[in-house]
Protein backbone atom coordinates (compact mmCIF):
# COMPACT_ATOMS: atom_id res chain seq x y z
CA UNK A 1 0.00 0.00 0.00
CA UNK A 2 1.77 3.47 -1.48
CA UNK A 3 -1.13 6.13 -0.64
CA UNK A 4 0.82 8.09 -3.19
CA UNK A 5 -0.63 5.64 -5.90
CA UNK A 6 -3.47 5.09 -4.40
CA UNK A 7 -4.82 8.84 -4.03
CA UNK A 8 -3.70 8.78 -7.97
CA UNK A 9 -5.72 5.81 -8.59
CA UNK A 10 -8.76 6.80 -6.58
CA UNK A 11 -8.69 10.36 -8.70
CA UNK A 12 -8.37 8.45 -11.47
CA UNK A 13 -11.53 6.28 -11.04
CA UNK A 14 -13.50 9.02 -10.08
CA UNK A 15 -13.16 11.11 -12.77
CA UNK A 16 -13.91 8.26 -15.40
CA UNK A 17 -16.84 7.40 -13.71
CA UNK A 18 -17.92 10.47 -13.32
CA UNK A 19 -16.41 11.53 -17.12
CA UNK A 20 -18.82 7.88 -18.06
CA UNK A 21 -21.98 9.55 -16.83
CA UNK A 22 -21.70 12.64 -18.59
CA UNK A 23 -20.62 11.91 -21.94
CA UNK A 24 -23.23 12.45 -24.57
CA UNK A 25 -21.57 9.98 -27.63
CA UNK A 26 -22.58 5.92 -26.37
CA UNK A 27 -19.05 5.06 -27.67
CA UNK A 28 -17.32 7.44 -26.26
CA UNK A 29 -18.87 6.67 -22.76
CA UNK A 30 -17.95 2.87 -23.48
CA UNK A 31 -14.39 3.40 -24.04
CA UNK A 32 -14.01 5.84 -21.30
CA UNK A 33 -15.20 2.84 -19.15
CA UNK A 34 -13.27 0.77 -20.29
CA UNK A 35 -10.19 2.89 -18.91
CA UNK A 36 -12.41 3.31 -15.53
CA UNK A 37 -12.36 -0.95 -15.42
CA UNK A 38 -8.82 -0.66 -16.29
CA UNK A 39 -7.94 1.54 -12.86
CA UNK A 40 -10.22 -0.38 -10.99
CA UNK A 41 -7.81 -3.37 -11.87
CA UNK A 42 -5.01 -1.45 -11.07
CA UNK A 43 -6.25 -1.06 -7.77
CA UNK A 44 -7.12 -4.41 -6.82
CA UNK A 45 -3.56 -5.27 -8.07
CA UNK A 46 -2.35 -2.58 -5.81
CA UNK A 47 -4.56 -3.89 -3.03
CA UNK A 48 -3.58 -7.42 -3.05
CA UNK A 49 -6.35 -8.98 -4.51
CA UNK A 50 -4.50 -10.27 -7.29
CA UNK A 51 -7.38 -12.48 -8.76
CA UNK A 52 -10.15 -9.98 -8.54
CA UNK A 53 -7.69 -7.59 -10.95
CA UNK A 54 -7.29 -10.78 -13.38
CA UNK A 55 -11.30 -11.09 -13.50
CA UNK A 56 -11.43 -7.35 -13.61
CA UNK A 57 -8.96 -6.91 -16.52
CA UNK A 58 -10.37 -9.34 -18.79
CA UNK A 59 -13.98 -9.36 -18.30
CA UNK A 60 -14.43 -5.36 -17.45
CA UNK A 61 -12.25 -4.24 -19.31
CA UNK A 62 -11.86 -6.55 -22.37
CA UNK A 63 -15.10 -8.59 -22.86
CA UNK A 64 -17.79 -6.52 -21.64
CA UNK A 65 -16.42 -3.45 -23.64
CA UNK A 66 -16.23 -5.55 -26.79
CA UNK A 67 -20.23 -6.14 -25.69
CA UNK A 68 -20.84 -2.99 -25.58
CA UNK A 69 -19.34 -1.81 -28.99
CA UNK A 70 -21.11 -4.64 -30.67
CA UNK A 71 -24.44 -3.57 -29.30
CA UNK A 72 -24.32 -0.17 -29.77
CA UNK A 73 -22.83 -0.80 -33.47
CA UNK A 74 -26.27 -2.33 -33.89
CA UNK A 75 -28.49 0.75 -33.15
CA UNK A 76 -28.73 3.80 -35.09
CA UNK A 77 -28.22 7.47 -33.78
CA UNK A 78 -31.93 8.70 -34.55
CA UNK A 79 -35.70 6.12 -34.87
CA UNK A 80 -36.84 5.10 -38.19
CA UNK A 81 -40.38 6.68 -37.05
CA UNK B 1 -17.45 14.83 -31.51
CA UNK B 2 -18.97 13.64 -35.05
CA UNK B 3 -18.88 10.06 -35.28
CA UNK B 4 -20.08 7.11 -37.91
CA UNK B 5 -23.64 5.52 -36.95
CA UNK B 6 -24.50 3.93 -39.99
CA UNK B 7 -25.71 0.31 -39.78
CA UNK B 8 -22.59 -1.85 -39.81
CA UNK B 9 -23.94 -3.60 -43.46
CA UNK B 10 -23.44 -0.65 -45.81
CA UNK B 11 -20.15 1.18 -43.79
CA UNK B 12 -17.46 0.40 -46.43
CA UNK B 13 -14.68 -2.13 -43.65
CA UNK B 14 -11.98 -3.96 -45.84
CA UNK B 15 -9.44 -6.40 -44.64
CA UNK B 16 -6.17 -4.92 -43.42
CA UNK B 17 -3.05 -6.49 -43.96
CA UNK B 18 -1.56 -5.61 -40.36
CA UNK B 19 -4.69 -6.56 -37.98
CA UNK B 20 -5.09 -9.68 -39.91
CA UNK B 21 -1.11 -10.44 -39.75
CA UNK B 22 -1.09 -9.63 -35.61
CA UNK B 23 -3.75 -11.06 -34.68
CA UNK B 24 -2.77 -14.29 -36.50
CA UNK B 25 0.56 -14.36 -34.36
CA UNK B 26 -1.18 -13.48 -31.55
CA UNK B 27 -4.31 -15.97 -30.97
CA UNK B 28 -2.03 -18.56 -30.08
CA UNK B 29 -0.46 -17.23 -27.62
CA UNK B 30 -3.30 -16.38 -25.69
CA UNK B 31 -5.21 -19.26 -26.11
CA UNK B 32 -1.75 -21.06 -24.78
CA UNK B 33 -2.30 -18.23 -21.50
CA UNK B 34 -5.80 -19.21 -21.25
CA UNK B 35 -4.68 -22.97 -20.96
CA UNK B 36 -2.20 -21.87 -18.62
CA UNK B 37 -4.39 -19.70 -16.25
CA UNK B 38 -7.58 -22.48 -16.33
CA UNK B 39 -4.43 -25.57 -15.32
CA UNK B 40 -2.91 -23.43 -12.69
CA UNK B 41 -6.11 -21.94 -11.18
CA UNK B 42 -5.87 -23.34 -7.82
CA UNK B 43 -2.59 -22.71 -6.80
CA UNK B 44 -2.16 -19.39 -8.00
CA UNK B 45 -4.18 -16.73 -9.15
CA UNK B 46 -6.71 -16.94 -12.14
CA UNK B 47 -9.09 -19.83 -12.50
CA UNK B 48 -11.52 -21.22 -14.49
CA UNK B 49 -13.37 -18.11 -15.18
CA UNK B 50 -11.08 -15.91 -16.12
CA UNK B 51 -9.24 -19.07 -18.32
CA UNK B 52 -11.82 -19.52 -20.21
CA UNK B 53 -12.84 -15.53 -20.56
CA UNK B 54 -9.47 -14.96 -22.22
CA UNK B 55 -9.96 -18.32 -24.37
CA UNK B 56 -13.55 -17.07 -25.53
CA UNK B 57 -12.20 -13.46 -26.24
CA UNK B 58 -9.11 -14.99 -28.30
CA UNK B 59 -12.53 -15.97 -30.71
CA UNK B 60 -14.05 -12.81 -30.49
CA UNK B 61 -10.62 -11.21 -31.22
CA UNK B 62 -10.92 -13.38 -34.58
CA UNK B 63 -14.13 -12.46 -34.99
CA UNK B 64 -13.56 -8.81 -35.21
CA UNK B 65 -10.28 -8.99 -37.12
CA UNK B 66 -11.41 -11.58 -39.66
CA UNK B 67 -15.35 -11.99 -39.68
CA UNK B 68 -18.10 -13.98 -37.73
CA UNK B 69 -17.79 -17.23 -40.46
CA UNK B 70 -13.92 -17.41 -40.14
CA UNK B 71 -14.55 -17.94 -36.02
CA UNK B 72 -17.75 -20.03 -36.66
CA UNK B 73 -14.86 -21.77 -39.01
CA UNK B 74 -12.65 -22.81 -35.65
CA UNK B 75 -15.23 -22.85 -33.24
CA UNK B 76 -18.68 -24.47 -34.75
CA UNK B 77 -21.92 -23.82 -33.30
CA UNK B 78 -22.25 -27.40 -32.59
CA UNK B 79 -19.30 -27.55 -30.41
CA UNK B 80 -20.03 -24.78 -28.32
CA UNK B 81 -23.73 -25.96 -27.35
CA UNK B 82 -21.86 -29.06 -26.11
CA UNK B 83 -18.94 -27.53 -24.47
CA UNK B 84 -21.32 -25.03 -23.04
CA UNK B 85 -23.45 -27.85 -21.36
CA UNK B 86 -20.63 -30.17 -20.69
CA UNK B 87 -18.95 -27.56 -18.62
CA UNK B 88 -21.74 -27.30 -16.36
CA UNK B 89 -22.50 -31.40 -16.43
CA UNK B 90 -18.55 -31.07 -15.09
CA UNK B 91 -18.93 -28.60 -12.62
CA UNK B 92 -22.87 -30.24 -11.39
CA UNK B 93 -21.28 -33.85 -11.99
CA UNK B 94 -18.57 -33.44 -9.31
CA UNK B 95 -20.55 -32.19 -6.99
CA UNK B 96 -23.02 -34.61 -7.31
CA UNK B 97 -20.75 -37.58 -7.48
CA UNK B 98 -19.32 -36.54 -4.21
CA UNK B 99 -22.88 -36.33 -2.90
CA UNK B 100 -23.29 -40.16 -3.90
CA UNK B 101 -20.05 -41.65 -2.26
CA UNK B 102 -21.05 -40.29 1.08
CA UNK B 103 -20.10 -36.49 1.37
CA UNK B 104 -21.98 -33.50 0.86
CA UNK B 105 -22.62 -31.41 -2.27
CA UNK B 106 -18.57 -30.36 -4.04
CA UNK B 107 -17.36 -31.84 -0.55
CA UNK B 108 -14.07 -33.74 -2.59
CA UNK B 109 -12.49 -35.17 0.01
CA UNK B 110 -15.62 -37.69 0.56
CA UNK B 111 -14.32 -38.99 -3.73
CA UNK B 112 -11.69 -40.79 -1.91
CA UNK B 113 -14.02 -43.70 -1.75
CA UNK B 114 -13.50 -44.19 -5.28
CA UNK B 115 -9.92 -44.00 -5.54
CA UNK B 116 -7.75 -44.14 -2.82
CA UNK B 117 -5.44 -40.93 -3.32
CA UNK B 118 -5.96 -39.61 0.25
CA UNK B 119 -8.51 -36.74 1.22
CA UNK B 120 -6.09 -33.97 0.62
CA UNK B 121 -5.05 -34.89 -2.76
CA UNK B 122 -8.37 -35.49 -3.39
CA UNK B 123 -9.36 -31.97 -2.59
CA UNK B 124 -6.71 -30.49 -4.64
CA UNK B 125 -7.59 -32.86 -7.67
CA UNK B 126 -11.33 -31.57 -7.21
CA UNK B 127 -10.96 -28.10 -7.35
CA UNK B 128 -9.08 -28.90 -10.67
CA UNK B 129 -12.00 -30.54 -12.35
CA UNK B 130 -14.43 -28.29 -11.72
CA UNK B 131 -12.45 -25.41 -12.64
CA UNK B 132 -11.89 -27.45 -15.85
CA UNK B 133 -16.04 -27.19 -15.96
CA UNK B 134 -16.34 -23.70 -15.38
CA UNK B 135 -13.44 -23.04 -18.27
CA UNK B 136 -15.47 -24.94 -20.79
CA UNK B 137 -18.51 -23.40 -20.23
CA UNK B 138 -17.34 -20.21 -19.82
CA UNK B 139 -14.98 -20.54 -22.74
CA UNK B 140 -18.13 -21.40 -24.88
CA UNK B 141 -20.36 -18.84 -23.31
CA UNK B 142 -18.54 -15.65 -24.00
CA UNK B 143 -18.06 -16.57 -27.40
CA UNK B 144 -21.72 -17.11 -28.44
CA UNK B 145 -22.11 -13.90 -26.38
CA UNK B 146 -20.34 -11.95 -28.80
CA UNK B 147 -21.70 -13.97 -31.69
CA UNK B 148 -24.98 -13.61 -31.16
CA UNK B 149 -25.22 -9.56 -30.39
CA UNK B 150 -22.89 -9.12 -33.12
CA UNK B 151 -24.88 -10.61 -35.67
CA UNK B 152 -28.41 -10.21 -34.06
CA UNK B 153 -28.72 -13.61 -32.97
CA UNK B 154 -28.84 -15.55 -36.87
CA UNK B 155 -25.00 -15.81 -36.84
CA UNK B 156 -25.22 -14.75 -40.51
CA UNK B 157 -23.42 -11.67 -40.93
CA UNK B 158 -20.81 -9.80 -37.81
CA UNK B 159 -19.82 -6.65 -37.41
Amino acid sequence: MIWQIDLLLLTLVVICGVTTIFLKDLLAATLVFSVYSFLMCLLWAEMGAVDVAFTEATVGAGVSTMLFIATILRTTRRSKD
Amino acid sequence: MKTDHSLPQDRPIGPSLIIEVGVRIMIPFIQLFGLYVIAHGHYSPGGGFQGGVVLGASFILMAIAFDLKTSLRFFSLRANAVMASSGVFIYTGTGVLCALVGGMFLDYSALDAILTLGPVEWRSMGVFIVELGVGLAVTAIMASLFWDLSSGGDMDKGL
